[in-house]
């Protein structure tokens, strides 16, 4: 990779953060996060999927996003192609994140379709906020390994203990979805076009909800925002 | 078999995404344009798959039931900076005992 940095305000500063703090703040987001495979795993298994495709899922989709989504259109009726569509497009930014992590940590070309299973929304946090390029594979490594052998770990628990639950609904998991969603998006609201999008995307997904098939109204939901850019590009505001 | 299928084209788009992020050159994904309508689109898939699976129902109604006041649980650990797990956990808790005193 001879690309130029794209980061500008990237400072490494001469001391590096100890080994220790970074090892601590991943395993706190992988545990975390890991854990909630758990609810993975009892949604997948609610809306219909087989213990073998739960699993799947998490071993080689692992991006938690887009496999609630899948599972969720999946199990209202959806067709897997409208389903796969959804989903897909919410792993579409991983590519970003893949674009920032590469220039922070400058992966052997041969190290790099191992690593790319792990390019997702927490490994990227943890790894896009250590000061310097040991710290940051450090924390990619840490985040990465515990939080993959967690989430896969605890969706097999969650999809075997399904059955014993019983109803998911009962235990209120139908609910887990939706948060997972919700505590990912929250931080990214920050700004006015972010709400804009965010406020336009509830209102199209919930009035196409009734008149067009299942996974269907997200993909239009999808359009608020090129619609909230376009708007905002011609109003001269960006 | 059809889930199947979705299982397949998901893992396949998603991990070539990830591998294409990592292996293209940084300038050839980094127009303005294309970085911000990138940091877009998940909020607005996000928004839109919190409220359909919050409000809608199998059969494409729309529905205000317990679901709804987890997801206001949610929100209010999330407005208190909850760790991501207490954040779930709000939402399945309040949605089952809500669902339990209501039934």
């Amino acid at each position: 990779m001879t690309a130029a940095p794209i980061e500008t305000d990237q400072q490494y500063p001469p001391t590096p953060k100890p080994r220790s703090a970074v090892i601590r703040d991943a395993l706190g987001v992988g545990i975390a996060v890991g854990l909630s495979g758990f609810a993975f795993g009892v949604t997948s298994a609610g809306a219909g999927l087989s213990v073998a495709q739960s699993c799947a899922l998490s071993l080689l989709v692992f991006t938690g996003a887009s496999q609630f989504a899948l599972v969720g259109a999946l199990g209202a009726g959806g067709s897997p192609f409208a389903a796969a569509a959804g989903a897909f497009f919410l792993g579409v930014r991983n590519a970003f994140y893949g674009l920032r992590l590469s220039e922070l940590l400058r992966l052997p070309r041969a190290v790099r379709p191992l690593a790319a299973q792990w390019v997702i929304d927490e490994t990227s946090a943890v790894t896009l906020a250590q000061p310097d390029r040991r710290s940051a594979r450090l924390g990619f490594t840490v985040t990465g390994v515990s939080l993959y052998v967690l989430w896969n770990l605890t969706t097999l628990l969650g999809a075997l203990g399904a059955a014993a639950l019983g109803d998911p609904a009962a235990w209120g998991l139908d609910a887990a979805g939706p948060a997972v969603f919700l505590a990912l998006l929250a931080p990214m609201l920050r700004g006015r076009d972010e709400r804009a999008v965010a406020g336009l995307a509830v209102l199209l997904g919930l009035v196409c909800l009734p008149l067009l098939p299942s996974g269907v109204p997200v993909l239009v939901a999808a359009l608020a925002a090129p619609v909230v850019l376009a708007v905002t590009r011609r109003k001269g505001v960006r | 078999m059809s889930t199947w299928i979705a299982i397949g084209i998901t893992a396949f788009g998603c991990y070539a995404m990830k591998l294409l992020g990592l292996s293209v050159p940084a300038g050839f994904l980094e127009r303005p344009v294309v970085r911000r309508l990138a940091a877009l689109l998940p909020i607005a898939l996000l928004a839109a798959l919190t409220a359909i699976q919050t409000f809608g129902t199998g059969d494409r109604a729309l529905v205000l039931d317990a679901r709804s006041a987890g997801l206001a649980a949610a929100a209010v650990a999330l407005l208190l900076r909850a760790p991501f797990l207490v954040v779930v956990g709000a939402a399945v808790l309040v949605t089952a005992a809500v669902r339990a005193l209501a039934g």
